[in-house]
């Protein structure tokens, strides 16, 4: 009885293994990008006039970003697109090995919506489920540049639960360094 | 008369002077051609200037996109990764039938991660531990590969992987760096039962069904317990010029789709743990956990079970059927520090009539001087019945990145 289970599992598994390798052809490249960053930016302003602009990463801005993910940050400026008080970032973070593609909307600096759009670790991808990413509307940065709320995490996807939380804090914080850079050039 | 005199001579001045300043209409025409030369002048000056600048911004955008494609474009270094972890543990254990005390020093486990990506779609990793500390004759430790494989993707959710790998069985046994648990040691249940860590050499699917629904499909060199070895730990042979006469398959569902939430469920069959070496033993593994996170509070709680071909009684009456199971409550009191509990229940000889389970109670606190760097200290109260548990306390320091 045992060895007739375990050679049926044993031709079950070639049979998966033969069906998937024929799928590899044409779906091979689709792995991890769940959205493309100007579809991101279009669904998110479909209703609005949104203004493509530049956050200039200075030696302030640099410093507090390298403090919020715990390591430098590359890159000399940050594009995101604005209408109004809302704006939208698309921010990379590595998990364990490799970037995960981050989009984070903030209005009134509070977070209107996380969505990953590209996941490419082998393990931890549960943190691109809606149920998941819906943990992080409605939070706020506090005053140590942490989310004012707990994320419930999921098992054996910590260091990605991590990187989506910093991506988090990172986007509350060029929002509102954004917001002030306007403020003081107002008339 | 003096006054009228003076006025006439101050007159006669202003109108010489006004008469003197005023050009003619030729000097008038000559200088508004003069200032039309200038204005010509300046505004060509503008359009030149107004052309250096938008030449200027140009340059200026190549400059900035050529840095930043510089300093963020992934070097040919960046496709191979490097990690590791580590912990260092003191114990401090009494027997309780007082004939033997563990007061030891011990750099448990020293691991690197070595990982590389050759494409998109297809990558290498390994984990080599050093167990404690010291390998070679005579010493206590060893040196072991305990994760070297090839993944690949085979469509968008599914992959495949082949050579040496951990096995989807258990909380810890693929997750098992020193800051993601409670406890300086691992848990009884999952290193006395299932037998974590373990690994196989082999093939494996993954992927996911439906949202949140995923699965493990793998085939793999089985165990081998010797002649007088019933336990499934002493049977692991580290793919070290295994016995492959007979291969296992493990299998596993796991549901993710709530946050906070796993249950999974893992099935192993061996088809003969004797690897053809007298009476065939073949073996089934049903292992299953939650993992659920609610805020600052945590449940972890997993049953494993082995049943075994009864003829492995012939090597220790009882040892067909193995199961133990543990639950482990814990509160995270602030973001550095943790407390946790654990009841905790093995027993290698379940299929005996008599009680051969260790009993096992662990309390004690996690500190977190960095997400990733963690202290820790708990103190274990372990019955058995034959007096032969130790309790004592247990402390360590462990790492990873």
């Amino acid at each position: 009885m045992l060895k007739q289970l375990y050679r049926a599992a044993l031709l079950t598994t070639a049979a998966a293994c033969f069906v998937f390798t024929s799928l590899a052809s044409f779906s091979v490249n689709a792995k991890g990008v769940y959205q493309s960053g100007p579809d991101f930016f279009t669904e998110v302003f479909a209703q609005q006039q949104a203004e493509s602009k530049v956050l200039w990463l200075t030696p302030e801005i640099r410093s507090q970003a390298a403090a919020i993910v715990g390591h430098p940050v590359r890159g000399l400026r940050i594009r995101y697109h604005q209408s109004d008080s809302k704006t939208a970032w698309i921010l990379e973070e590595i998990g364990k090995e490799m970037p995960i593609t981050i989009g984070v909307v903030v209005e009134d600096d509070v977070i209107q919506q996380v969505k990953i759009l590209a996941y490419r670790e082998s393990r931890g991808g549960e943190v691109r489920y809606p149920a998941y990413t819906a943990q992080y509307k409605g939070a706020a940065l506090q005053e140590d540049y942490q989310l004012n709320r707990n994320i419930d995490g999921i098992t054996g996807a910590t260091l990605s639960m991590w990187a989506v939380n910093k991506v988090a804090a990172l986007a509350l914080y060029y929002h509102a360094a954004v917001n002030q850079s306007s403020a003081t050039h107002q008339p | 008369m003096k006054k009228q005199l003076l006025a006439t001579i101050v007159g006669l001045n202003i109108t010489a002077v006004a008469q003197a300043a005023t050009p003619s209409m030729e000097e008038m025409w000559q200088m508004i051609q003069q200032q039309q030369g200038e204005i010509a002048t300046l505004k060509q000056q503008l359009r030149n200037n107004d052309a250096r600048i938008q030449e200027t911004e140009v340059i200026a955008e190549a400059t900035i996109s050529a840095v930043e494609q510089i300093s963020m474009a992934p070097s040919a270094s960046s496709k191979t990764t490097f990690g590791g972890y580590g912990e260092l543990h003191y114990n401090s254990l009494d027997r309780d039938d007082s004939s033997a005390s563990k007061d030891e020093m011990d750099f448990h486990r020293f691991v690197m991660f070595t990982g590389h990506q050759f494409s998109d779609n297809v990558r290498f990793f390994s984990e080599l531990e050093v167990e404690h500390s010291v390998a070679g004759d005579d010493q206590p430790g060893e040196v072991e590969l305990e994760q070297a494989y090839i993944e690949w993707d085979l469509a968008s959710q599914h992959s495949a992987k082949a050579g040496l790998f951990l096995l989807p069985i258990g909380v810890i046994n693929e997750t098992h760096e020193p800051n993601t648990f409670y406890g300086t040691e691992r848990n009884n249940v999952e290193k006395n039962i299932i037998p974590a860590t373990w690994w196989e050499g082999g093939a494996a699917i993954k992927g996911e069904i439906s949202e949140g629904l995923s699965y493990d499909a793998a085939i793999h060199s089985g165990l081998f317990l010797d002649a007088g070895e019933y336990k499934p730990r002493d049977g692991r042979q580290k793919v070290g010029k295994a016995r492959a006469d007979d291969f296992a398959f493990t299998g596993r569902l796991k549901y993710t789709a709530i946050p906070g939430l796993e249950i999974a469920a893992s099935v192993q069959i061996q088809q003969d743990v004797r690897q053809g070496e007298g009476e065939t033993i073949g073996g089934t593994l049903f292992e299953t956990h939650v993992a659920w996170q609610r805020d600052d509070f945590q449940l972890r709680a997993l049953y494993a079970q082995w049943d075994f071909d009864s003829a492995i009684n012939n090597i220790a009456a009882g040892a067909d059927e193995q199961t133990g199971f543990y639950i482990e409550p814990s509160y995270r009191i602030s973001d550095n520090i943790g407390l946790f509990a654990r009841y905790s229940e093995y027993d290698n000889l379940a299929g005996s009539a008599t009680n051969t389970a260790v009993e096992q109670v662990d309390i004690g606190l996690n500190y977190w001087l960095h997400p990733n760097v963690v202290f820790k200290i708990d103190y274990q109260n372990q019955d058995t019945p034959t007096e032969t548990g130790y309790d004592g306390f247990n402390m360590g320091v462990g790492y990873s990145f």
